[in-house]
């Protein structure tokens, strides 16, 4: 997780106000909502004071009941209803509305922020947690905002009015009700912890309970293979057992937390009815039977918030640390500045590179790369070697500026990768990966990455012009052919294909191939050359190779040994320099493939 | 995948028949749950009737000045502390009986599916995708019981509204009328609400997915992205679907906003029915004021559980669909048949014969034909064909993990399919392409339980390249790995896989390219320690049991006969004879160099990669 901020730092308060930074939408408007939230809430007591109204001058007026006056009064009611009905309406929807739309910005951003990270962060993080940042994450917010959030504030909202029309009836039986809820508030506290608790352990279990129901699906063969059927059922009967005890313990608690409430107002109705009675009859306090029936209503507004209570700070609590982590993801910096319009544009045409004595090591760590010292000149082919963990492969991420160097600088055309346009970059440097990766989409649409506006006609041509015209031909549906996810409906090497495709759209003037180490079809890997051979015409190249065969067809070979270049020149020159790095390479690679031809 | 897909809409009905099955499977639970909530219905009206008895009794007496004697304070007292602590028994047993039903239900029918998962044969997981499977046994399953959590509720409900009805009645006819109408007017307004509401909730959850396959799918690809800067693009895509799923929500909850207010508004005005029409009786002496204090309490206090009928019949669809996929896993039948054979124990490599061997899924597009080779103990067979020629097909009816249409495989003479379950393990191990790991230690992910001591362990990851990696690990043999535990390389994977193939001293090893992901450098010295156990080399089985030198029955372990599917010529010169596949038939077999002389095409296939420099510097 290191270099990735997770936000842990950051208060409750804090993080809301960040959070409302990076979502503006949140706040917009939120006077008015506020407005109709306390009217909404208010509203809430209508009920209890018409009871008491229509039982004190309706039904005891003296003289008989009043029937003039309980219409009014209902009259009265029933209009307020509405009203809070229609606030009611307008608050949670303007809810809905500013929640959703800040947090699809929140999302957006945040997804945007990870494509913008280095690529060092980006390998620190799992993927898939990067995934629930913008996903889960943001749903949990979303969740909250909408559902506890609204509860929350209503419901306290309620508690408020309640005990302010409690205190002006009699501020005496106020304070029995709130006596008699005093210990459940006291206890909320301990409650949610537990839950809070209880619940991080439910989701442990469903971790592991995924993890162990994958394996008679995902390794079927392996289990089957290898007669250990008994032992996998266990494994899961084991995670099944633990997601259910967990989850068994969690409900317990949040069912005993839900169930005080009502023993609570239990006490409270029958401490009200007494106490009513005794200050009506023994003192001198106006009390009528009316207002300890209105309170006997208004104990019921206090029961659905403490009820809901510990559910809602549990919940609050995981919305509040999701939040932090989205947050935690925008602040993280994007180390590498686009210097946008102030930046330099590359001209067109074949590129020189020079790394001008370049350093690099990651945060913390010893340098990869010592004063590495290169010029390029436009239109060779370079082929760096190295045994793994060199640095070899440490050159093609600071060419692509993937990552920028802790000293000296790499410069292309004569000017420093940090004074150039992202744009212009990224469309003069194209980098092949080792793993030709594609999207769920069409060959035509993974080709189009290369270049976004190229018709059928282009991209056909641009395939003649590798001479994977027939390939394309060959496959079902030619160029609408899915990938499939990751590309895994094409083999392995016909994805290196279409990566070279891509790459061919993309018109690259300085092409960095990372050569893949898995072996494949050897007809593919055939076709796979020529392109290479092709995409490679009229452009400087530099490739980090880990075939003989790439560094023999090469201008010059760069030796990379211990973040160091130790030799260079052309293959011929330096396999003749006995007992040198590139000599004890090429002896290992001889060795392989002469194995049998010996 | 569509076969299995159930397309019927679900009804009301089908729900009540998923909720049976439950009932059925867990009897005590549902009643248990079901007493405290009808218990729970009971005493929510009680306490009105407490509310109302204390106000005609103790209430209106009192501030009549009439003297109300200490017994009946202590009965308001004890009425309603004791109705409200039984109607937290009766929570507690609603919602934990309930909860507790619906957790052990999840188990039971997890375990059932993977129970299937388990005795399906290899032919059924190659039918069904991974993520369906997954699904089945995971938000299927949630989904299929997630009714019988509102279940006990909404039957609690159904018999507070009877007494509550009932108590209305015996207090006021009149007045009970008017709550008459509030009630069905609550129930109908609640099956509007989950009528507009519920295909929103579905699609918005459909949308999620989607959000986070877009995600995923441009993180996992973020290099490309990157270097082609595509990030706009990306985030466009991204931002598309983020409001979409933003509108959807927004009207969810717009509509939500509208039923919300109104549902709690209905019995707010029927209890303003109420007054008005309780005033007018009581002036009329029909009633007196407690009875209408009950009517107007129980209309407040019935009306908010109503919606748990709502919440359990919304439940219902995404219920019944995933039961019905879990149902179609569930009743699927067919397993591997099994004979009663033993293979007599040996310690040398085992005799394979595949005798006309053929295998199709579908009858129009064989993958293999009339496929006959032998491997002699100990010896190495090198498979040998381009993508798509039948190798990966042909290692997994070695391993028995589908049979063939036609021919046999045999292992020292005994047909695989004559074999007693569990038996063909003791004798092959096959280690795949794509190498898979448990979640688990790295010991356990060798040994996968076998009482195996630790030398053994080291001796097979030394031959398979990995005892230095492992040694660096944290924790060592003891160091987590899989998706929760230490991430490794493809490579590394490949390695870690192979040694649980070694560790178990196989007769017959069948590697199918288990070595694409591994430094070519690598490689070679893994296939110099196999060469070493293959040979035969009498030094305790070459390096596999250095260490360790117990051996298998008694006797010195000689290594195993080799099956090899390979691209790579370093691989291929490992054997004492190739078998060249093409289209599913063997075209040539023979030595690598005999091949190499006569068979043009196999002289093409091998030799590709190793001429193409040549190729391109002319």
């Amino acid at each position: 997780m290191s270099g990735m901020s997770t936000g842990a730092d950051l208060g409750a308060i804090e993080t809301l106000r960040r959070g409302v930074r990076h979502s503006p939408e949140l706040t917009a408007g939120i006077r008015v909502t506020l407005a109709l939230a306390v009217l909404a809430s208010a509203g809430q007591v209508v009920v209890p004071i018409a009871v008491q109204q229509t039982l004190d001058k309706g039904i005891g007026a003296k003289g008989g009941p009043d029937v003039a006056f309980t219409l009014a009064a209902v009259a009265i009611s029933a209009v307020a209803i509405v009203l809070t009905a229609c606030s009611s309406y307008l608050m949670t929807s303007r809810l809905f509305t500013a929640s959703e739309r800040g947090l699809a910005t929140l999302r957006t951003k945040a997804f945007r922020h990870v494509h913008d990270l280095p690529m060092l962060t980006q390998n620190t993080e799992r993927r898939g947690a990067l995934v629930s940042r913008v996903t889960s994450d943001v749903d949990q917010v979303s969740q909250f905002l909408v559902f506890g959030g609204l509860l929350f504030v209503v419901s306290v909202g309620q508690m408020l009015v309640a005990t302010v029309v409690m205190a002006v009836y009699s501020w005496q039986l106020a304070l029995v009700v709130w006596v008699c809820f005093a210990p459940l508030f006291l206890s909320i506290r301990w409650f949610q912890r537990k839950l809070s608790h209880a619940y991080t352990v439910v989701r442990q279990t469903v971790g592991a309970l995924l993890s162990a129901v994958s394996e008679p699906v995902v390794g079927a063969a392996v289990v089957k293979a290898y007669a250990v059927e008994a032992r996998t059922q266990q494994r899961i009967d084991a995670a099944v057992d633990a997601n259910m005890a967990a989850q068994t313990q969690a409900q317990r608690f949040t069912v005993f937390s839900f169930s005080l409430g009502g023993i609570s107002a239990g006490f409270a109705n029958a401490g009200v009815l007494l106490v009513g009675v005794w200050l009506g009859t023994e003192t001198g306090v106006d009390m009528t039977a009316g207002k300890v029936l209105a309170f006997a209503f208004l104990v019921t507004l206090f029961v659905g918030p403490v009820q809901m209570g510990t559910q809602i700070l549990t919940d609050g609590q995981n919305a509040i640390a999701s939040w932090r982590r989205v947050i935690g993801v925008l602040e993280t910096p994007a180390d590498l500045d686009d210097p946008g319009e102030a930046g330099s544009t590359l001209p067109r045409g074949p590129i020189d590179v020079r790394f001008d004595h370049v350093t690099f090591a990651y945060p913390g760590g010893r340098p990869v790369l010592h004063d590495v010292d290169l010029a390029i000149a436009a239109g060779r082919r370079v082929a760096v070697v190295g045994e793994t963990g060199s640095g070899k492969s440490t050159i093609a991420k600071l060419l692509t500026r993937l990552m920028d160097p802790t000293e000296g600088a790499v410069l292309l055309d004569g000017t420093d990768l940090r004074q150039i346009r992202q744009e212009s970059l990224r469309s003069s440097v194209v980098l092949v990966p080792q793993e030709g990766f594609l999207f769920d989409d069409t060959i035509a649409a993974n080709a189009r990455y290369g270049r976004l506006d190229a018709s059928y006609d282009e991209i056909g041509r641009a395939a003649d012009e590798l001479g994977l015209g027939d390939w394309l031909a060959g496959l079902p549906r030619g160029l609408d052919t899915r990938a499939g996810q990751r590309g895994e409906s094409l083999s392995a090497g016909e994805r290196q294909l279409v990566a070279l495709l891509r790459a061919q759209l993309a018109d690259p003037d300085l092409l960095v191939l990372d050569e893949a180490t898995s072996a494949v079809d050897p007809a593919l890997e055939m076709r796979i050359g020529r392109a290479l051979e092709r995409l490679m015409a009229g452009r400087t190249s530099v490739t980090i190779a880990h075939r003989l065969s790439t560094a023999e067809a090469a201008d010059e070979v760069v030796v990379v040994d211990a973040g160091r270049i130790v030799q260079r020149g052309p293959h011929s020159e330096l396999v003749t320099q006995q007992g040198s790095v590139y000599d004890r390479l090429h002896r290992s690679w001889v060795a392989q493939q002469g194995i049998i031809d010996a | 995948m569509s076969g299995d897909r159930p397309s019927r809409r679900a009804t009301t009905l089908d729900g009540f028949k998923v909720l049976w099955v439950a009932i059925k499977r867990e009897p005590v639970l549902f009643t248990f749950s079901t007493i405290g909530s009808a218990l729970f219905g009971v005493l929510t009206v009680a306490d009105a009737w407490v509310l109302g008895w204390s106000t005609d009794h103790v209430l209106l007496p009192a501030f009549d000045g009439e003297d109300v004697g200490v017994d009946l304070m202590w009965a308001v007292l004890g009425l309603f502390v004791g109705v409200a602590i039984l109607r937290a028994v009766g929570i507690v047993a609603r919602r934990l009986g309930a909860g507790v039903m619906q957790f052990r239900m999840q188990a039971h029918t997890r375990r059932a599916v993977t129970r299937r998962y388990l005795a399906l044969p290899m032919e059924w997981h190659q039918r069904h995708p991974t993520g369906e499977l997954l699904s089945n046994a995971n938000s299927d399953v949630e989904a299929a019981w997630s009714p019988i959590a509102p279940l006990p509720m909404a039957v609690g409900t159904v018999v507070m509204m009877v007494i509550a009805v009932i108590q209305m009645f015996a207090a006021d006819v009149v007045l009970a009328l008017v709550g008459l109408l509030v009630f069905p007017a609550v129930v109908a307004a609640n099956l509007v609400y989950q009528r507009f509401s519920s295909p929103l909730m579905t699609r918005a959850q459909q949308l999620r997915a989607e959000l986070s396959e877009v995600a995923h799918e441009s993180f996992d690809g973020a290099l490309v992205v990157k270097t082609l800067g595509r990030e706009q693009e990306e985030t466009d895509r991204f931002a598309r679907k983020a409001a979409e799923l933003r509108d959807v929500n927004i009207r969810a909850g717009r509509i939500r906003a509208a039923f919300d207010p109104a549902l709690a508004a209905l019995p707010n005005l029927g209890v303003l029915v109420v007054l008005l029409v309780g005033v007018a009786r009581v002036g009329s002496g029909a009633t007196v004021a407690g009875d209408v204090v009950t009517v107007a309490y129980l209309l407040t206090i019935v009306s908010f559980p109503i919606r748990s009928i709502g919440w359990l019949l919304g439940e219902f669809p995404r219920s019944v669909v995933g039961w019905r996929r879990v149902k179609a896993v569930l009743d699927t039948t067919g397993s591997l048949p099994y004979g009663d054979r033993r293979l007599t124990p040996s310690t040398r490599g085992a005799r394979l014969v595949v005798e006309g061997l053929g295998f199709a899924y579908d009858p129009e597009q064989p993958l293999l034909r009339d496929v006959t080779f032998e491997a002699e103990p100990g010896r190495t067979v090198a498979v040998v064909g381009a993508t798509a020629a039948g190798k990966s097909t042909l290692t997994t009816l070695l391993s028995r993990l589908v049979d063939p249409d036609r021919g046999a495989v045999t292992i020292d003479g005994t047909d695989l399919r004559d074999l007693a379950a569990g038996e063909l393990a003791t004798a092959v191990a096959v280690v795949p392409q794509s190498a898979f790991l448990f979640d688990d230690t790295v010991r356990d992910n060798i040994t996968l339980g076998a009482d195996l001591p630790d030398e053994d362990v080291w001796a097979a990851l030394r031959t398979a390249q990995a005892d230095g990696f492992v040694a660096a690990l944290p924790d060592g043999l003891d160091t987590r790995l899989g998706e929760r535990g230490t991430s490794l390389s493809g490579g590394q994977r490949q390695r870690i896989s192979l040694a649980r193939a070694l560790v178990r001293r196989p007769r017959l090893l069948i590697l199918d390219d288990a070595t694409s992901a591994v430094d070519p450098e690598v490689e070679q010295r893994i296939l110099a320690g196999l060469r070493e156990v293959s040979t035969g080399s009498t030094s305790e089985g070459g390096s596999t049991s250095e260490g360790g030198s117990t051996s298998k029955g008694g006797a010195t372990y000689a290594g195993p006969t080799l099956v090899v599917v390979a691209y790579r010529k370093a691989t291929i010169g490992l054997a004492d004879e190739v078998v060249h596949l093409a289209d599913g038939e063997i075209r040539d077999r023979g030595t690598h160099a005999e091949l190499l002389e006569r068979n043009a095409d196999y002289a093409d296939l091998v030799n590709a990669y190793e001429t193409e420099p040549e190729a391109v510097a002319e």
